[in-house]
């Protein structure tokens, strides 16, 4: 207790002097980055948990793309659960001349069976719960569909054949989720009122789901009945698993931001032990003082322990509120990709960052500490005896091996959590080996220069373990953030420049057969170049080489292909868009007796080759054909594209709609009302508007990741600062020398800030040639198209790290001239 | 001899501060004994050797040695606080009010002359009652008025409390301050 109660004083006196500020601090953001991203990921756990039933509507959901069978309907009702229905699509809703992509979704009685629909009479009215469905003839809207129509309710509005009225906003949808059909504008309506607009042709793309509720029990075993009986297409969603698209994405999302936050981990890491190796060198004649005045080396260890354990449990409190309060802006960074309220978050993500904090303490502080042990009480008479070991860098081992599993950890897989230790293991070897070389390669161009030019980069070399540190700290976390906005940037805007500007910006699906010459006559009247109509055929892979294919034997994205039907497409001329990477376009004997050109992606993914003879399910009937092409796709052109493409023999006899992509001159506003006021059945998708709203989406995640690289950059400033401190007894040393040889207050400073602003130069500019070299590398090796680097980005990274070293050079400078030079000089 | 000061007097380099540092159990002699108190010095281990020290023990620098973290109450009170003792606030305030110091508790070495830190170390020194006080040329770092005074200080000092005192220096006008010397020349006693 009497050993606590000293520690506590020692650590008070400590602080008091600033002896403990850096460490502390660097503490203090390690916790807070992990538990900011914890708190985060904890309250979207419970907001999962707790909601997921109305991320459903219901306690059991079935999917499909087939209508409900009744099979299901029949055994619902026999064993006493309640039972809803919705079909789901997208059509053109219009009012007048405006006409807009809308996501329609209608619903049967009883919809939603969990949760609640809320409604507004009016657009930006108080909202209250729905209770019940839309009623016969109106339908419900949301805000942004009202906007874009400029619809009322009491307005009328047109959906295929059938005119509605508008009976409500509808303001929310808690089982609405993330994919493609709820980008859309939401229009809601009775599920028994679809069939009159005449928008359910064969070949639509409609999703038919049914919802079921009841008791925990009943529910669980009508699950397990349905299990064994899905039927192909058909997928089921339970508690368990609610919205596996919206837990994908956040999954992800958490996954990338968490392996972020341990960057800064990492970095406090190196200011931790920075600051604690210092710490023991100034105590090292304290340390021998109370050596002297008889206290064991036990008792003195247990001292230093305890002083640094409870700095260590007030850095991590600390550090804990700080990540608590951090997480708030996290959240609202992502609040896009959230469909429901986060409740608040529980304490265990503040007691995980406070194990971290520890875990840095223990691993990266206990190695300096100990050689403090070893101090000789002879030190008081001579100084020369019990300095610490230089290097002994094997000290570290057990605190770099608590890093790498947290990393392994945190990525939830050990294959990517080591893939990130590896990345971040070669960054460092990297900054470290060329900030290294660009120390001595610097200093050896000093001549010519005038003192302080030439004595500050003469320092640079001298001092080039400690500058080395500080140059891979920084430009680390320099790095992070220059990828974050220049990279990201030049990125976007190649791809977008990459695009024509008259490539296809609109999709038009579901042209019925009949009215393909009425269409194209549409785009002559108003002066429109005709586009290229594609058949398109919806069918099911049943089949390779005779085999049944089951989607068992597949997994994540190639199991959804399968379960999923193909849109698949006759032609006899390869489209100009498309080139062969594997056979041959059709030949006239392709041609007679039937043949297939797959894309080289689906092919990999399914396992598909040249010659395979792949069987396929279309509106009931079986047909087979042997691949003869391999195709590579050019997905930037806009223009459709198919995965499987057949000869006209094998599909041009089975129902089929045509879907074609054109390019609408901005500015006009009237021809696609009129056009799907001509043929209502149409679909017409502005794919500029769907990709500005999947880029918002990406773009909130990409801020989070860069608020919590933040924490990356504060920790990469911090060990700038702890390596400062570290030589700043030898940097007032010297210039103690300098100016008792004659130098000038200006020549020191001079020097200094040469110094300082090698350092930030050095690092600004390895964080911009990393930026640049993976802007590079993902250009080329993931989107494959030439990477355009914004000049600017040179100029950035020397900036950031003039500003970040600029502190240091103040207080440097400070120190060095602070004291009269007779002082440092005896206590060299 | 209890209440003895004994002056350890000899050139630069003569060993007179290895000698110290043998005597004082901070350093282990290849061959040979040291007895304190009835106490085989060498026959205890680091630790025993550092508890002598503690009970029997008081030191003066050159350097002062002292804290820089701390002010000069708190570097009084370490060995009070150290040796687990309650009342080491007081205890420290009195001694450095008898060293004259008594407006400077607060102050931190750096902001102190280096008479007044090392008045602090004697305070320090002699707030555990030792029975053998250990100083090391305490008045190197000195200019001869201050160095004259804490000499002055450092004796009232040693006749209030009883100490025996081991005085190291090589001024031989302060070594015969003491009532006996001891010379040393290349590391042995001369005549």
């Amino acid at each position: 207790m009497a050993t606590l109660g000293l520690a506590w004083r020692m650590l008070l006196r400590d602080w008091r002097a600033g002896e403990l500020r850096v460490l502390a601090l660097a503490l203090v953001l390690a916790v807070a980055s992990v538990a900011s991203v914890g708190f985060f990921a904890d309250r979207v756990r419970q907001a999962l948990a707790r909601e997921a039933q109305q991320l459903i509507g219901a306690d059991l959901v079935v999917q499909g793309d087939r209508p409900v069978r009744g099979e299901l309907r029949d055994e619902l009702a026999r064993r006493g659960l309640r039972q809803a229905q919705s079909v789901g699509f997208v059509s053109m809703a219009r009012k007048g001349e405006a006409a807009q992509l809308a996501g329609v979704k209608g619903v049967s009685e009883g919809y939603p069976l969990r949760g609640r629909l809320r409604i507004a009479p009016q657009v930006n009215t108080p909202d209250a719960p729905a209770t019940g469905i839309p009623a016969p003839g109106t339908v419900w809207v949301d805000e942004r569909l009202a906007a874009t129509l400029g619809a009322r309710v009491g307005d009328a509005i047109e959906l295929g054949n059938s005119l509605f009225k508008v009976g409500a906003i509808l303001t929310m949808e808690p089982d609405r989720g993330a994919s493609f059909f709820n980008i859309a504008p939401r229009l809601m309506l009775r599920e028994d009122e679809v069939a009159a607009t005449g928008l359910v042709q064969p070949g639509s793309r409609i999703w038919y789901t049914l919802l079921a509720s009841g008791e925990r029990e009943p529910v669980a075993q009508f699950e397990a009945w349905l299990k064994p009986k899905l039927a192909r297409g058909e997928n089921l969603q339970s508690l368990e698993n609610a919205r596996p698209e919206v837990r994908a994405s956040i999954d992800r999302s958490q996954q990338f931001i968490g392996l972020t936050a341990l960057l800064a981990v990492i970095l406090a890491a190196v200011a931790v032990g920075l600051s604690t190796r210092r710490y023991s060198q100034r105590h090292l004649d304290g340390y021998a003082v109370m050596r002297c005045f008889g206290a064991s080396q036990s008792r003195l260890f247990a001292l230093f322990a305890w002083e640094f354990l409870l700095l260590g449990a007030a850095a991590a409190i600390v550090g804990g509120l700080a990540g608590y309060a951090a997480q708030y802006v996290i959240a609202a960074m992502v609040s896009g990709l959230m469909l429901v309220e986060l409740p608040q978050p529980t304490l265990l993500p503040a007691l995980q960052g406070m194990l971290v904090g520890m875990a840095l303490l223990l691993g990266f502080s206990l190695p300096p500490l100990l050689q403090l042990k070893n101090v000789p009480a002879l030190r008081v008479i001579r100084r020369d005896v019990g300095a610490p070991q230089q290097g002994a860098l094997a000290g570290y081992a057990a605190g770099t091996l608590t890093i790498a599993g947290l990393l392994i950890w945190q990525a939830g897989d050990t294959k990517l959590g080591l893939i990130v230790l590896g990345g971040f293991i070669l960054a460092g070897v990297v900054f470290a080996g060329f900030g290294y070389a660009a120390l001595h390669g610097l200093a050896r161009f000093s001549a010519g220069g005038g003192l302080s030019w030439r004595y500050g980069l003469a320092s640079l070399r001298r001092r080039a373990g400690a500058n080395t540190i500080q140059i891979l700290a920084l430009s680390l976390g320099l790095a992070a953030i220059l990828m974050l906005t220049f990279t990201r940037g030049d990125l976007l805007e190649t791809w977008r420049s990459k695009v024509p500007a008259d490539a296809p910006n609109r999709f038009v699906v579901n042209i019925q057969p009949e009215q393909r010459a009425g269409v194209l006559e549409v785009f002559r009247d108003n002066k429109l170049a005709e586009p290229q109509v594609y058949p398109m055929i919806r069918g099911r892979y049943t089949a390779k080489n005779a085999q049944a294919v089951s989607e068992s034997e597949f997994e994540d994205r190639a199991r959804r292909l399968v379960e999923r039907e193909f849109n698949l497409s006759y032609m006899a001329v390869k489209p100009a868009h498309n080139s062969i990477v594997a056979g041959r376009w059709f030949t006239d004997e392709d041609q007679k007796n039937g043949a297939l050109s797959v894309e080289e992606g689906i092919a990999k993914t399914l396992g598909w080759k040249l010659g395979d003879v792949l069987g396929w399910q279309v509106a009931g009937r079986s047909f087979s054909a042997p691949i003869t092409s391999v195709r590579k796709l050019d997905w930037d052109s806009m223009r459709v594209n198919f995965f499987v493409i057949a000869t006209p023999g094998l599909l041009a006899d089975f129902p089929a709609s045509f879907v074609s992509s054109f390019h609408l001159p901005p500015g006009d506003s009237t021809f696609t009302s009129k056009l799907s006021q001509a043929y209502t059945n149409l679909t017409v998708v502005d794919m500029s508007a769907i990709m500005a709203q999947a880029q918002a989406l990406i773009e909130q995640v990409v801020r989070a990741v860069q608020f919590v690289f933040l924490f990356a950059l504060g920790a990469g400033v911090l060990v700038l600062y702890a390596a400062l401190l570290a030589t700043q007894d030898e940097r007032m040393q010297e210039a103690a020398v300098m100016r008792a040889l004659g130098a000038s207050r200006a020549q020191v400073v001079a020097a200094q800030r040469a110094e300082f602003a090698a350092l930030g130069i050095i690092s600004g500019l390895l964080a911009s040639a990393a930026a640049v070299a993976i802007g590079w590398a993902v250009a080329h090796f993931v989107f494959q198209f030439p990477y355009r680097m914004n000049g600017w980005i040179w100029l950035a990274g020397p900036a950031l790290g003039l500003a970040c070293v600029g502190y240091n050079a103040w207080s440097g400078a400070r120190a060095a001239l602070g004291r009269p030079p007779i002082l440092a000089l005896r206590e060299a | 001899m209890s209440g003895e000061a004994l002056a350890i007097v000899g050139a630069s380099g003569s060993g007179k501060s290895t000698l110290l540092g043998l005597l004082a159990g901070l350093d282990v002699p290849s061959s040979g004994n040291v007895r304190i108190a009835g106490e085989e010095l060498f026959e205890l281990d680091e630790d025993g050797r550092a508890a002598l020290r503690a009970r029997l023990l008081g030191f003066v620098f050159q350097s002062f040695q002292l804290l820089p973290a701390l002010n000069a109450l708190e570097n009084v009170m370490l060995p009070l606080e150290l040796a687990g003792r309650e009342n080491a606030a007081a205890l420290a305030t009195a001694m450095l009010e008898r060293v004259g110091l008594g407006e400077r508790l607060r102050h931190y070495p750096r902001t102190l002359s280096g008479g007044e830190q090392q008045r602090v170390a004697l305070a320090r020194a002699f707030v555990m009652r030792p029975r053998l006080l250990m100083a090391d040329e305490p008045t190197g770092n000195l200019d001869a008025a201050t160095g004259a005074a804490i000499i002055d200080l450092l004796f009232e000092l040693n006749a209030e409390a009883g100490t025996t005192l081991l005085l190291v220096t090589h001024d031989e006008s302060l070594a015969a301050r003491c009532g006996r010397q001891l010379r040393l020349a290349a590391g042995r006693i001369v005549p």
